[in-house]
């Protein structure tokens, strides 16, 4: 990993008596497809508008590459926002939104145009030029806005839900443009959504945040894999929480009693004895089984096709609802409602998480 | 182009054939208000001036001559350009657009100010700024007098601060004259000027400050050119009103203060009057106000279509 670009230094954000950010601090590197991730109100796009420089923050500091940037205001600040809803501006063409940030930064018209050419070109936008924002698409629009932020190369890219407006098919061919273009660029993106599957396949690392804290910061393979608490178990994915006593915790490792009676050994982040913790689940990480191989043993309830995948609900014995996850090739082998299930639980779809 | 929904295809079946019958309304008034007024004016225009007021039935192009041409006391001198109405337009011409460049200056602050507060306050400062204008124009205009006159209040409080020694002599100069139009229409410059700041996207704001631009940038660049329909419509409201305006004129100005608006109410007042005159001064102000709306309709559509 390169060097640090944006260093944020136990940030605080208070509206009034309403704290939106307590303490937040994270860094961001150079090169760095960084998503801020979290249910709405959770902070991240407070975050984002600290670092741009629209909210003064209330406490601590942004660093960009060492330097304490909290004092500026947005305009002497390096960096670029491509807004939710685009904000391009209505009266001036495509050419000139783009040109708008370089004329400000003292370019010559003729050197700005060069520029705000190639940024077109690398969104692939070239034959619009002329055309003002009104008679664009919205996926037009929102490269328009995408290369208006790029074009003065800023040390940062700030992109606030840039792909909710747009509808679903053209949300996933833009994620991968996007990426590709963080990549071309070697420009850190610090890129804010609700939409988990979103930061997964785009994020070198994401920040899971929620009321005001970071929960976590890692990649999404880790995030996913090995969350930190509850909530980020939760939020990521899909997964059944299941509470169980505990019998011992060491070196990352944990021992529960599975409802049922079984013990089962699993990887944990707490590292000192609790009486009672939540099991995580992954739901495709469980399969169906005989009942003499069986971790857990349920009642089904009901299949949900999605296609890909089948959802098979099902109660344990106490009545907790869980969820399991199996590929549509062994749909075959699908118990009815109300038959008794054997459950096996594979390598890695266990986490013990703090209750 | 989408499909035509279904109400709109069956409504226009219902309806055509009655297209004529059913604009009849709009047709009546502006046939009314409008066309009548004015082809009455036209015609008084070209007609013979009566000398206790009213018109004798003969055409004469005598009213635009004594506008544009004088022959002397007695008519026998060779034309020369006359100034005097010349003058009394002009004069008109800048005191109505001073006024609207007030007003515009006042104007777009106090807009701007309603339409950034919250919803509950917003109905609260349109209602304070308009609460006045329910009072006549004349009542308030009579106020303005009584105010800025040399025994008024606002000297009085001048005098009595120590800031000045002696009274402003507001009353019966230009300034006056335009203090009372600012008054009397600084309303049709906030109201429009509001409805297109509050439509304004904040966010476009934060863009030009996202990309290096300051606040007069800003506002240079971005902000004014997207109110541009409020700020031009606020200007036309209040430059042709104040342009043809005679209360404001009669009451607060002295004889260096005539405006056009004075000229022609007193052609049409009493025995002194000469209506063919008055309707040509009219017409000729009806034109400058027409060229102006035009150009600035020419304006829109090429602005629209580029």
């Amino acid at each position: 990993m390169t060097g640090t670009v944006i260093n944020i230094d136990r940030v605080v954000k208070r509206f009034g008596t309403f704290t939106a950010l307590h303490e937040v601090s994270l860094d961001i590197a150079e090169n760095e497809f960084f998503t801020l991730l979290g249910p709405s109100g959770c902070g991240k796009t407070t975050l984002l508008r600290c670092i741009a420089g629209f909210e003064p923050v209330s406490g601590g500091q942004i660093r960009l590459h060492g330097e304490d940037i909290a004092p500026l205001p947005p305009f002497k600040r390096p960096v670029n926002t491509v807004f939710q809803h685009y904000a391009l501006f209505p009266h001036m063409t495509v050419l000139e939104n783009v040109m708008f940030g370089l004329q400000r930064l003292g370019w010559s018209v003729v050197d700005a145009e060069g520029r705000a050419k190639q940024a077109l070109e690398l969104v692939h936008l070239s034959q619009f030029l002329k055309r003002r924002p009104g008679q664009l698409s919205g996926g037009q629009q929102q490269r328009v806005a995408l290369a208006r932020a790029l074009a003065p190369e800023p040390k940062v890219l700030l992109l606030d839900e840039p792909l909710s407006a747009l509808d679903l098919k053209l949300r996933q061919a833009v994620r991968m443009e996007l990426k590709q273009i963080q990549r071309e660029t070697g420009i850190a993106f610090v890129f804010v959504t609700h939409d988990q599957e979103e930061a997964l396949t785009m994020s070198d690392r994401i920040a899971v945040m929620s009321d005001g804290h970071v929960q976590q910061i890692g990649a999404p393979r880790e995030i996913y894999e090995a969350p930190v608490n509850r909530f980020v178990a939760d939020f990521i994915g899909e997964t059944n929480l299941i509470e169980v006593p505990v019998l011992g915790i060491a070196d990352g490792m944990a021992e529960v009693s599975l409802p049922g009676g079984r013990a089962l050994r699993c990887p944990t982040p707490l590292n000192r004895a609790v009486g009672q913790g939540v099991l995580s689940l992954r739901p495709e990480r469980i399969d169906l089984c005989p009942a003499s191989e069986a971790d857990l043993t349920v009642i089904a309830t009901d299949q949900v096709y999605l296609g890909t995948d089948i959802q098979l609900k099902a109660q344990l014995a106490g009545g907790q609802e869980m969820t399991v996850r199996l590929q549509n090739a062994q749909a075959t082998r699908l118990p009815e409602r109300g038959a008794e299930v054997g459950l096996k639980l594979e390598a890695g779809a266990a986490r013990l998480l703090s209750a | 182009m989408a499909a035509m929904a279904p109400g709109g295809a069956s409504s226009s079946e219902i309806y055509k054939g009655h297209a004529k019958r059913l604009l009849l309304p709009t047709w009546l008034v502006i046939g009314v208000f409008l066309l009548v007024p004015v082809a009455l004016m036209a015609t008084y225009s070209v007609l013979t001036k009566e000398f206790r007021g009213g018109v004798i039935w003969e055409f004469s192009l005598a009213a635009y001559d004594q506008f544009f041409l004088d022959r002397g006391l007695f008519g026998d001198e060779p034309p020369r350009i006359e100034w005097t109405y010349l003058t009394i337009f002009w004069r008109s011409i800048w005191q109505a657009g001073l006024a609207t460049l007030l007003c515009l200056l006042i104007g777009f602050p106090t807009a701007w100010f309603i339409a950034t507060r919250d919803a509950r306050m917003r109905t609260v400062w349109l209602l304070i700024v308009t609460v006045p204008y329910w009072v006549n124009l004349l009542i308030r205009t009579v106020s303005m007098k009584f105010l800025i006159r040399d025994e008024g209040p606002l000297n009085a409080v001048l005098l009595w601060s120590g800031l000045i020694d002696q009274p402003l002599g507001l009353i019966n100069t230009n300034l006056a004259v335009q203090l009372g139009l600012f008054y009397s229409y600084l309303p049709f410059m906030v109201l429009p000027i509001y409805a297109a700041v509050e439509r304004y996207d904040f966010a476009l704001s934060e863009a030009a400050a996202d990309l290096y631009a300051g606040r007069w940038t800003t506002l240079r660049l971005v902000i004014l050119p997207v109110v541009r329909p409020g700020l031009i419509a606020g200007c036309i409201l209040v430059f042709v009103p104040s342009l043809g305006a005679f209360l404001a004129p009669d009451l607060l100005g002295g004889a260096k203060s005539f405006m056009i608006g004075s000229l022609i109410e007193e052609q049409f007042k009493g025995a002194a009057g000469n209506w063919p005159f008055g309707a040509a001064a009219a017409m000729i102000l009806m034109s400058i106000v027409m060229v102006v709306l035009l150009v600035y309709a020419r304006a829109q559509t090429r602005e629209a279509t580029a």
